[in-house]
């Protein structure tokens, strides 16, 4: 397969699931700012989502304060933002046009009439559409195409390289979805003890929903709801889908089967085997934030070196 | 649809009584569906200069062209023709200009003209093919003639339309085709494949062949995927490609690998920026010395552009009679050549009832249609044609025909043309079929999906079995 057909295939992957994951992210967070205000769950809420410096700037550049409907149109539909879900589809849309023919129709049918559809959305119609029924539309569109291209794909190389960028993308949004909950439900002032596993039962629990992951919590776990284990669950627990873990399992099948004596498929390996050894308490002890970060910046490196290997990047 | 004395076609008397069966309330529900399929499937050209909104569908009519199996016959030999005559005539400038030496074409039409590739002077091409795919432009004027208007030997497109009309019209109206005799067109990719398969270097026996696109924001990529995808290859670009050792090579997942053939739909100027044009950055370097050492060949050949010049069309008839030895089959529209005095003249004085076009001008841009034009616009086409006479040809205005459509006020006669396309490889060939292009402005002989035409299927009724009894 040619190099360049081997990057759209897998940035078309990734962009449709940064889509589907923006879209997850955008429907907790909305259900937190309609908790009542004094669980102190409201402040820094929005804020939370834009972790760099660079991505702070963009926004405020457009909006003077981040409040529900300037970040949820920001996030959603602005066309200026990069990772805005409108911009995510389109760009996806793009990879698929480029690469149509080893495409089958089905797969370039479902994400051209998503586009159709978003590209003609406004702010307004999501509000009458409500947003928890717009952004639940957005993932199922995600889903149907996942679906589509599972049903529909020929099991060859290009088939390989869609799944690698699905499970890259998917494993560095399930980091960037827990760093963005450790930053951001730090509650202000004093609040009562009650209170603070009352915000714990809300932000976890609705973080875990948010991935579909409350019902395994409730059978792995049997009680109520601790950071730390929604921690350990969605990072080192391999039967969860999207989990950390199980992502990078993934990647690994991958590259075993397509280039087992690779540079990445060594990364990979390497990737896998520190999450087979951390311990939870470990990873708690020397400060969630710091390991988050420093998977997240294993992932970008192995996502480069998978573009070095197969000739993606000149 | 009509014959010149009134009369229904006896192509069209079948699909004439099914469409009268037809109300104008289904036959507008249909073209609505079309429309829904052709923007889901993406089949889009894009418009230049937009950005995300710059995706375009060219208007589909859901009333079709017919046309005989007599009729195609003529049409078929008539263009097979042509293009081998082209074929003869692009080998001879580029090797002996044997056709100069007889003083049938001058030889500065020749040397100095802007698609002429010096670089190709004495390079024998396999099978002596230079245009591989030719889109042949013909309308008819009476019951039994049909015009050539332009032969499109550089990389004529619009094929894809072909194709996907047809699909479209099985879709929408399949009991039309359970019974009916038209000609399919779907093998089109298959010959098209066998044709580039069948020009590979000398010693190839199982050739890549690939196609080169500019990219996905040329206004021809939907055909160039479609394409590539119907024929299984690579659909590549300039950047997917390099030389190495004398060979052309592309960049895959599991390193370098040979290409021996390359359909290119880039143009000379953007396809080698060490031979042509230093800016482009759609070629690849040094592409042409490898076309040149014979290690790959590239369809349609650089310097084919000298054959469908419009200053060049006037002797195509004489090129098949030098070349075949033959009568065409088709005509030539009577064309003025305003490098010669007399023509000039002839133009200058009747400009209000010729178009006049620019000979290096395409897609209906660059053209003065007398009738319809201002005084003011054809004074300053006079002056135009005084200051560079060698730079425009002019035809009269003919009676195009009609084919009905589908309009806003209901069903009305349009203008249409027609493109057969034309293989050349191990044999040449022509899909029973083409585009048939339809001006939906009324009065309108303008054609071009720029200019605001759309398509048509075209139907090209296969000859009717004859059933011979045992006895």
């Amino acid at each position: 397969m040619l190099s360049s057909t081997a990057e759209n295939l897998f940035w078309m992957a990734r962009y449709m699931e940064r889509s589907e994951n923006t879209a997850r992210l955008l429907t907790g967070l909305y259900h937190m700012s309609l908790l009542p205000a004094r669980r102190g769950a409201q402040a820094g809420l929005w804020e939370g989502l834009f972790q760099s410096e660079a991505e702070r700037n963009a926004y405020l550049a457009k909006y003077d304060a981040f409040k529900t409907d300037p970040v949820l149109t920001y996030m959603v539909l602005d066309r200026e933002n990069p990772s805005s879900i409108r911009s995510c589809v389109w760009s996806a849309r793009e990879n698929v046009r480029a690469t149509r023919h080893v495409l089958t129709t089905d797969m370039w049918e479902t994400i051209n009439s998503t586009w159709l559809d978003i590209a003609k959305t406004t702010y307004a119609d999501m509000q009458d559409m409500g947003h928890h029924e717009f952004l639940e539309w957005i993932k199922v569109r995600s889903h149907l195409f996942r679906g589509v291209a599972h049903g529909t794909m020929r099991r060859g190389e290009a088939f390989e390289f869609w799944r690698m960028g699905v499970f890259i993308e998917r494993a560095e949004n399930t980091i960037r979805l827990l760093a963005a909950r450790a930053h951001t439900f730090k509650p202000t002032g004093p609040i009562s003890r009650e209170d603070t596993a009352t915000l714990d039962y809300y932000q976890w629990g609705t973080l875990l929903r948010s991935v579909n992951a409350y019902k395994a919590y409730r059978e792995i776990y049997k009680s109520q709801i601790d950071p730390r284990r929604v921690v350990e669950l969605l990072t080192l627990n391999e039967e969860i889908p999207r989990s950390v873990m199980a992502c990078v399992e993934e990647i690994c099948q991958v590259l075993e089967g397509l280039r087992p004596r690779s540079r990445c498929f060594e990364q990979s390996r390497d990737l896998l085997n520190r999450l087979q050894s951390a311990r939870i308490e470990r990873v708690y002890r020397t400060g969630m934030a710091r390991f988050l970060e420093d998977y997240r910046a294993g992932l970008h490196d192995l996502s480069l070196q998978i573009q070095k290997d197969f000739l993606m990047i000149q | 649809m009509h014959a010149a004395n009134g009369d229904i076609r006896a192509a069209y008397r079948d699909y004439s009584a099914w469409l009268t069966d037809q109300s104008l309330e289904r036959l507008r529900q249909k073209h609505a569906q079309a429309d829904l399929l052709f923007r889901r499937l993406g089949i889009t050209f894009t418009v230049y200069g937009e950005d995300e909104g710059g995706e375009r569908l060219i208007p589909f009519d859901v009333i079709p062209r017919i046309i005989s199996h007599e009729e195609w016959s003529v049409l078929e030999r008539g263009a097979i023709q042509r293009v081998d005559a082209l074929n003869a005539f692009l080998h001879d400038i580029y090797h002996e200009q044997e056709i100069i030496r007889a003083g049938i074409v001058p030889a500065e039409l020749v040397m100095t003209n802007e698609a002429f590739q010096p670089q190709m002077l004495g390079l024998d091409l396999p099978r002596r093919v230079y245009a591989h795919v030719s889109g042949v432009d013909v309308v008819r004027v009476d019951d039994k003639t049909f015009y050539v208007l332009e032969d499109n030997v550089r990389t004529p497109s619009g094929v894809s339309y072909m194709l996907e009309n047809r699909e479209t019209m099985m879709r929408l109206f399949p009991d039309l085709f359970a019974q009916s005799v038209v000609a399919p067109v779907d093998r089109y990719a298959e010959y098209l494949l066998r044709s580039l398969q069948a020009v590979a270097p000398a010693g190839v026996d199982d050739p890549t062949v690939v196609l080169m696109t500019p990219g996905q924001y040329n206004s021809a990529y939907f055909e160039h995927a479609f394409l590539a995808m119907e024929m299984g290859i690579e659909l590549v670009e300039g950047r997917d490609l390099f030389v190495d050792s004398g060979s052309m090579f592309m960049r895959t997942t599991e390193g370098p690998k040979r290409v021996d053939v390359i359909y290119r739909r880039v143009d000379d100027g953007f396809i080698d920026p060490l031979a042509f044009n230093p800016d482009s950055a759609l070629g690849v370097p040094g592409m042409l010395s490898v076309v040149r050492s014979g290690r790959v060949t590239v369809c349609n050949a650089m310097g084919t552009g000298v054959a469908d010049d419009k200053a060049m069309y006037c002797f195509v008839p004489d090129m098949i009679r030098f070349y075949l030895g033959e009568e065409p089959v088709l005509q030539n529209v009577p064309t003025y050549s305003c490098r010669k005095p007399d023509d000039l003249k002839y133009v200058l004085d009747n400009i209000a009832d010729l178009v006049v076009k620019e000979v290096h001008g395409s897609g209906g841009y660059g053209m003065l249609v007398g009738p319809k034009a201002t005084k003011a616009e054809c004074d300053d086409f006079k002056r135009r044609l005084k200051a560079e006479p060698d730079n425009y040809i002019a035809q009269p205005t003919l009676a195009l025909s009609t084919c009905p459509t589908l309009v806003e006020e209901g069903i009305a006669p349009r203008h249409v043309d027609l493109r057969p396309y034309v293989l050349s490889g191990d044999k040449t060939r022509v899909v029973p079929g083409g585009l048939t292009r339809v001006a939906l402005k009324p009065g309108s002989l303008v054609v071009n999906s720029s200019q605001g035409g759309g398509t048509k299927d075209t139907w090209v009724l296969e000859a009717p079995v004859v059933i011979e009894e045992e006895e």
